[in-house]
Formats: structure tokens, sequence, C-alpha cells
């Protein structure tokens, strides 16, 4: 009787059997309020928990439910640390070469470029927390961000290649902060769109490609803003036409 | 549907689960995260064409299982926790607290049955599949979790009452 007791609380009877059931406890009122309370106990679990249907669902799990391929990402971005390391000996050797007055200073833009695909390697594997604040506070990340780049920060709407915005984070450049945006495609394809804030003076470029291990980047310098677009996910056609798209945004 | 999109599909009854299962959010996203990670690692132990949901909650209730034992003092403690809090009812985000805290001191194998079969609507055979025990303990679970929480309602209200009164 008891299992069927729990079966009627749950609405599982036949008709035939839970006609039986309701006689048997009209005869018993304590089981009858106890199977009530069963049954209102029922309600208030899903009226406590079906809410989280409605959440949105964190990226991260997203991503590890699409299966990112992560275990070639964690390889890369090993590669990236000793890249890395050596970009810090580099970068020593050309503080050094600087003051040298006839030296050719390392142009500005492929300084930019590298450190845009260092950004973009060191974050895009991420499972947990690819961004500091996520798409769904874009206002409030488009505003952070233009306030710390000093610069108005804008984050380009992709969906007609099929990429949605992750989030971003603010990141040290070295003349001051730098806004990141991260976008991905369902597949969990991602880029990551790399912007800092230009001196007065540096002229505005054409659009230049360069690759750092497996991040393809392209860059570009207009009025001012300097702007980075990488990806290790595309192809270089496919990253051109995005960083097309972006600019075209981008445009005031 | 590919087997990627079907588990980005399941997500958010996997994290009701979750929720409902071990209370806080960050501890309920890990287990999803956890279950969504050995789901890819043993996805070949899936039959094509059979219920996914039913395989992703079986996943589910072994990783769940295996982290409350390895963490097995907390739930020696569970008989030791405060009593619920005792207040007059008011207001729902406080009755959704007491719901979490009664729920939390239900041992976890009843606790699983009960939010299977309440929140998730599975048959009880479903649920015997998925925990991985026959249909009778399935019954004997859900009753004695049921029983053990409207005790705990009652104890609570007569408390609130009790307060009321002074």
């Amino acid at each position: 009787m008891e299992a069927d007791l729990q079966a009627y609380a749950d609405g599982r009877l036949g008709a035939e059997r839970k006609a039986e059931v309701e006689a048997w406890l009209a005869a018993r009122p304590e089981d009858a309020e106890r199977v009530a309370a069963y049954c209102r106990l029922g309600e208030a679990l899903r009226a406590a928990y079906d809410p989280v249907l409605a959440e949105p669902v964190p990226q991260y799990l997203e991503s590890t439910a699409a299966r990112r391929p992560r275990a070639r990402r964690i390889a890369a971005v090993a590669g990236w640390i000793t890249l890395g390391a050596l970009l810090g000996a580099l970068a020593g050797w050309e503080a050094r070469d600087w003051r040298r007055p006839a030296g050719p200073p390392l142009a500005e833009g492929a300084v930019m470029a590298r450190r845009a695909a260092i950004a973009h390697a060191t974050y895009s594997p991420e499972v947990r927390h690819p961004v500091e604040v996520g798409a769904d506070q874009e206002q409030h990340l488009v505003a952070w961000l233009s306030k710390r780049v000093g610069a108005r920060v804008r984050a380009p709407k992709l969906d007609e290649v099929g990429m949605a915005l992750v989030g971003g984070r603010l990141l040290p450049g070295e003349s001051g902060p730098v806004a990141l945006f991260m976008y991905q495609t369902a597949a969990g394809r991602r880029l990551t769109l790399y912007i800092r804030a230009e001196a007065k003076g540096n002229r505005e470029t054409a659009f230049r490609y360069a690759r750092e291990n497996s991040v393809s980047v392209f860059y570009w310098i207009e009025r001012d803003c300097g702007y980075a677009i990488s990806s290790a996910d595309l192809s270089k056609e496919e990253l051109l036409h995005i960083a097309t798209l972006v600019y075209k945004q981008l445009e005031p | 549907m590919n087997e990627a999109e079907r588990l980005v599909e399941l997500i958010p009854r996997l994290r009701r689960y979750a929720r409902a299962l071990v209370g806080d959010r960050a501890s309920a996203d890990d287990l999803v995260q956890d279950t969504l990670e050995r789901a890819w690692a043993k996805l070949h132990l899936y039959r094509r064409g059979t219920d996914l949901r039913a395989w992703l909650f079986t996943v589910m209730h072994n990783v769940h299982v295996n982290k409350v034992r390895a963490t097995r003092v907390t739930d020696t403690l569970e008989d030791e926790l405060p009593e619920l809090a005792q207040r007059a009812s008011q207001g729902d985000a406080l009755l959704v607290r007491d719901l979490d805290r009664a729920i939390a001191r239900l041992p976890t194998e009843q606790r699983a049955v009960l939010l299977l079969v309440t929140l998730e609507e599975m048959s009880y055979e479903e649920v015997a599949r998925a925990v991985g025990i026959p249909i009778g303990t399935v019954m004997s679970r859900l009753s004695r979790a049921r029983e053990k929480l409207r005790m705990m309602m009652l104890g609570q209200g007569a408390a609130a009452k009790l307060k009321v009164v002074k």
C-alpha cells in the first residue's frame, strides 16, 4: 500500500487503482493528510527549482558540453608560455636597442599584434573563466572598458558570421589598459578582439596580417584606437572577412 | 542532432537537479561541469538510440556519489546541523532557503531518488536504473525521504507558531 500512496502522490496510478486508493484514504484521515502533504511538497520542490531551467547557462558549461578541443589548446598555451619568455628576452634586447638613435623602432602595430596574439592564446582556452564580464552584461562591459581604456570602445555584432559575444576583460598594455572582447561560434571556435587607445600622432594603417605560432592576427590602427583580431580556430580568409566586418562596424 | 548539441540542450535540466541536490549554485555548476566532462570521457559506453537524458543522469549520480564519498565528513555531520531557521514564514526566498536546508538534511541516496522522481519526473523504473538499485528500494527511499521532509516542515511550523505566541 505504501508504494501505491507514493505513486498516488506522484499522480502515476491508473484510474482504477487511483479510485481504490482514494476510497482507502477516505477512511483514514491521518494518512490522507500525510499524502496531501507529499503532494504539496512536490509542488514546493518544483516551485523552488524549476526557475533554474530559465537561468542563462554559464558559457563554460556550454563549452564543456559542446566539447571544445581542450587538450590541443592546453598544448598551445604551453607553447605560448615559452614564447612569452622569449618575447620578454626580446623586449629587453629591443629596449637596449631603442637607445641607439638611428635604430629603427619596432613598428607600433607589430608590437600590438604580438600582445594581442599572446592575450588570445592565454584566455581563449579558458573553460571556466574566459572573460571577466559576460555578454549578459554587455552594456556595463562596454561602458567599463571604454572608461578604463580611455577611448570609446564597442563590441561589434558578429552574428552574421555565426559568432556570439562571450564577454570581455581588461588587460595591461604597454601604455595603459587594453580591452579584450571574446567571441565564439556555437561549436566553440573562438576569436578575440584587442582594442587599445592610440597615442595622438600614431598614423592610421591598412590591415596587416601576422601569425604567431598557431594564432592568426589581423591588425590596424584607425583614428584613436588600435585593433587586433586573433584566432587559432579560424582560417586566414575567415579572419580577414571578420576583420573587414569589424572595421566597417566600428567606423564612426 | 549530434551528442554535443543534445548535451548543451540538457544543461538546464542538469543544473536544476544539481542545484536541488547540492544546494548552492557554485557547487551545483561544478557538479554539472564534472558530469559533462565525465560524459564525454564515457560516451563510448552510451548506446546510441537509447535515452541520453537518462544516461546523463546516471553519470551525474555516479559523479556525485564519488564526490560525496571523497568528503564523507560532511555527510556524517548532516545530523548535527543546527536546527532549521525558526521564524514565522514570510517571503518565498526564505521558504526556498528552508526547503534547501531541509533537503540537505536528507541522506544523499534518499535525496537523489526524491529529486529524480519529483523534478525530473522520471518513472520509478528509470530512477532504479539511474541510481542502480532495485525498484523496491526506490519506493522505500522515496517514502522515507518524503516522510522526513514532512516531519521537518511540521516541526518548523510548530516552532514558528511558538515564536509568534511569544
